[in-house]
């Protein structure tokens, strides 16, 4: 069984490359995303600029690295919303059950069936556009799914031997649910993860390129997706390169995610 | 008509020989217990020679001889299959998880006669009939139209007995046949498959952990330890006279109530 | 009997819920319709008329009971921004949407159950390990992405569509379903390849089973006992997943029909959200949402018909 998780190792690097270069685009980018440079509009990727520029002239890698970095930060705020409520909500509900965990559940099961990602759009609609609204809408909406993996988790744990003798030995319940349980549920909460944010980067560039939630200063990947819609026929490798940037985020992130479903088998 | 001369199997993931170097005859009619402990290698001894072991995963050397016909002998699969189910039939320990639980009763009985004889649809379905009836199941009809979750384990046991002989196979594999059911329909299927043998007169290899339910039945028994047979003989010489430590152990595991019936 | 119940329970709860949930998030956090309509123009008596005419002044309850009521009879509002009955609306845009969403489950079905089943066939071949990776690779491309490719490549490159103009279905069947062939693909792709990992790992994990090994000590070949009894017994969790992928596909739709400009009921939710036009969009989710609960019923009733241990009783252990 020492099969190396090839899933799990390209996930990583991919991942920690993407990761680099949104970071690296929070602190510095080739040119100025906003300088519109008259002297090469809707010029071809070169050694200058790397993916060509818009038809304005600004240079598209400076405006990929910061968009990225737009998506990347709902993405995770979300991923953050998401996860620390519903493992709140699934770890009690689980753990003590009830009618308290029927009622959730059943409200669970029949959301559930429903595409989450159309809920948010009229939660953003209504809130207001603004990155908070965003993240906010989509933080509440993702939030049943993990409570659900969060509960079936908990509710198997807490009828098992270790969580047994904890509570013999007297440890008090938060300490049993979130120092005993929570660490032996930890790889599918990873990966469930995982899912969830590359759920919540397509929910976002879904949005932004719908033109939902944002405004135009706050230029996510979907929102330079959707513009460069408009030149595709003069600059293509405008959505291309907005585009290619979501793809690896994804595949990365996926790619770890699968690797750690593996690591279970 | 079954012969074993100098069986090994290893598997190739493995340093240890499942099978060490074993001789076992079956003679015509006759019905043969192989006991030992779980990974004493009989139940790879058993799908040795019914040709159920993935031969990618496996080394054997020796010989299965089947009437003179070497089953080791490289041999293609479509070869092999051609006794699969006609001339070996099985039946496996689990009778639930043995069937597909998405067909009824009936097609599954059917199979080996469709795969290996033309007989047209009705005709299948009466010697199907015929093998449930033969089987004790008191009515055939009805189990023939059932799924198999809507029986009991006695009962499918029964229906797996009678899917392996409708084609009237010459050795029937019994693998832990009675392991799974309870004590008195253990009772009542070891009974059935001595009816079936003084009628049809199949061979039968039994394979048990349980030298209990071996000596019910078995005229001859092979004690297996490690890979290796290390005591065979008449029945009862075996039981009564044991002559090796192992074999000892396993009748001294039987309760003694048990033992003086 | 009290599975059907209970499912049936759950999926009128969909319903509820997230009608309900549209209705309040207008209500409460989406100000008042009728000041944002008047703009400029509005006086308290003329605000008073128009709350009274779009029957905001009535409390929340009674306007939820009616506006589900009025909905069972048909009747969907009238929209804020077109003046016109929502339900007339609905009605021009449904036809570009469910042909789409319906052409969308047809690929999906058709590409992804034969590669499934190859690629379990051949585990482990170089077939099996170049699907995986594609895969995984498809399962990443956001469909609005894979649509501006195909944009770019078979509308500007190769000229088999013009991107933006939608022929209507009076024009032509041909050129209808030819446009919507490319956006349907875009929002397949991902679902194929979701569905082809979930059936080659279903496969694989039935080929396992024990019944496989009766079939086999009865001289079936492998190949044979696939398509008579692994196949079978695949389909309960595979019609399950494809029921829940249409919920997917509309939520896609909605998207992809933007990349595309086809007038179909995701624009029509699009331009209401833009336009706080509650009614339109209250009523195009709802349609949704009744859209995916009749789905996934149809999707349990077939699982039942395939299984006959989900028919009786508390649904089994499958």
């Amino acid at each position: 069984m020492k099969k190396r998780n090839y899933y799990l190792l390209f996930g990583a690097i991919l991942t920690a490359a993407v990761l680099a270069f949104i970071l690296l685009g929070y602190f510095w980018t080739p040119c100025d995303p906003m300088k519109m440079d008259g002297a090469a509009r809707s010029a071809a990727p070169s050694l200058r600029h790397l993916m060509g520029t818009d038809k304005f002239g600004r240079d598209i890698l400076s405006r990929v690295m910061k968009g990225a970095g737009a998506t990347f930060l709902v993405a995770f705020g979300t991923v953050v919303i998401g996860t620390v409520i519903g493992t709140l909500v699934g770890a009690l509900t689980g753990y003590f059950g009830g009618w308290l965990d029927e009622v959730l559940m059943r409200f669970n099961d029949a959301l559930s069936a429903f595409p989450g990602f159309l809920l948010a759009l009229v939660l953003v609609s209504v809130l207001g556009p603004g990155r908070r609204h965003l993240l906010l809408a989509l933080g509440i909406v993702f939030i049943p799914s993990y409570a659900r993996i969060v509960r079936t988790e908990f509710k198997r744990a807490s009828v098992q031997n270790y969580v047994k003798s904890a509570r013999l030995m007297g440890a008090s319940t938060f300490r049993i649910l979130f120092v005993h349980i929570l660490p032996n549920i930890l790889t599918v909460l990873l990966s469930a993860i995982t899912i969830g944010f590359n759920n919540a980067v397509l929910a976002e560039a879904a949005m932004s390129y719908l033109g939902i939630g944002v405004s135009p200063d706050e230029a996510s990947l979907g929102y330079m997706l959707s513009d460069s819609q408009a030149y595709l026929s003069t600059t293509p490798w405008y959505a291309l390169g907005a585009g290619l940037v979501i793809v690896l985020l994804i595949l990365g992130v996926g790619l770890i995610g699968e690797g750690l479903q593996r690591k279970d088998l | 008509m079954l012969e074993l001369r100098d069986l090994h199997v290893k598997f190739n993931d493995s340093t240890r020989e499942a099978v060490g170097g074993i001789d076992l005859t079956i003679a015509d009619g006759e019905v043969v217990g192989l006991v030992g402990e779980s990974g004493s290698g009989k139940t790879v001894t058993a799908m040795t020679l019914s040709g159920l072991i993935e031969r990618k995963k496996v080394t054997c050397r020796g010989e299965v001889l089947l009437d003179g016909v070497d089953l080791l002998a490289p041999r293609s699969r479509a070869e092999l299959r051609k006794l699969q189910g006609s001339v070996i039939g099985v039946v496996f320990q689990e009778p639930m998880s043995a069937m597909d639980p998405l067909m009824r009763i009936g097609p599954q009985v059917e199979e080996a006669l469709a795969v290996h004889t033309k007989l047209a649809k009705d005709e299948r379905r009466k010697r199907a009939l015929e093998a449930l009836g033969e089987a004790d199941l008191s009515d055939p009809e009805d189990v023939y139209n059932r799924y198999p979750h809507e029986c009991s384990g006695g009962m499918l046991q029964r229906v797996m007995i009678a899917a392996a002989l409708v084609t009237r196979p010459k050795l029937l594999i019994l693998d832990e046949p009675t392991t799974a059911l309870d004590v008195t329909v253990q009772a009542d299927i070891l009974k059935l498959l001595r009816r079936l043998n003084e009628e049809h007169g199949t061979s039968m290899l039994l394979i048990s952990h349980n030298l209990q339910v071996v000596r019910r039945i078995c005229s001859r028994v092979a004690v297996m330890q490690r890979g290796k047979i290390v005591e065979q003989g008449a029945m009862e010489d075996v039981f009564l006279r044991p002559q090796h430590p192992y074999t000892i152990e396993l009748i001294n595991a039987i309760p003694r109530r048990v033992k003086k019936e | 009997m009290r599975y059907t119940a209970k499912k049936i329970g759950t999926l009128l709860l969909t319903l509820v819920l997230v009608s309900l949930f549209v209705f309040l998030a207008f209500s409460l956090l989406s100000g008042d319709a009728a000041t944002r309509m008047l703009g400029t123009e509005a006086t308290p008596e003329r605000l008073a008329a128009l709350r009274a005419e779009l029957e905001l002044d009535k409390p929340l309850p009674v306007r939820y009971v009616d506006w589900i009521s009025n909905l069972l009879r048909g009747d969907m509002g009238t929209s804020y921004q077109y003046r016109l009955p929502v339900a007339q609306l609905v009605a021009e845009r449904l036809r570009p949407s469910l042909t789409m969403t319906v052409m969308a489950f047809a690929l999906i079905v058709l590409l992804s159950i034969p590669v499934g089943v190859v690629t379990a066939k051949y585990a482990g071949g170089w077939l099996d390990r170049t699907v995986t990776v594609l895969g995984q690779l498809l399962m990443s491309v956001p469909p609005f992405f894979t649509g501006i490719l195909f944009t770019y490549i078979f509308g500007l490159i190769l000229r088999l569509f013009v991107p933006g103009s939608f022929p209507a279905w009076e024009d032509g069947a041909a050129a209808y379903l030819g446009y919507l062939f490319f956006p349907a693909l875009a929002i397949a792709l991902p679902r194929v390849a979701m569905t082809v990992r979930l059936l080659r790992g279903c496969i694989l994990e039935e080929a396992q089973k024990d019944y496989v090994r009766t079939s086999m000590a009865r001289g079936r070949s492998r190949g044979d006992i696939l398509y008579r009894h692994v196949l079978k017994n695949t389909l309960v969790p595979l019609v399950t997943f494809l029921a829940m992928t249409v919920a997917e596909l509309v939520a896609g739709g909605v998207i992809i029909e933007q990349v595309f400009s086809i007038p179909g009921l995701g624009r029509l939710l699009i331009s209401g959200i833009s336009n706080r036009d509650a009614p339109v969009v209250q009523a195009v989710v709802t349609l949704v949402a009744f859209w995916v609960v009749v789905c996934n019923l149809a999707g349990d009733l077939l699982g039942r018909r395939i299984d006959p241990r989900l028919r009786n009783g508390e649904g089994g252990d499958a």
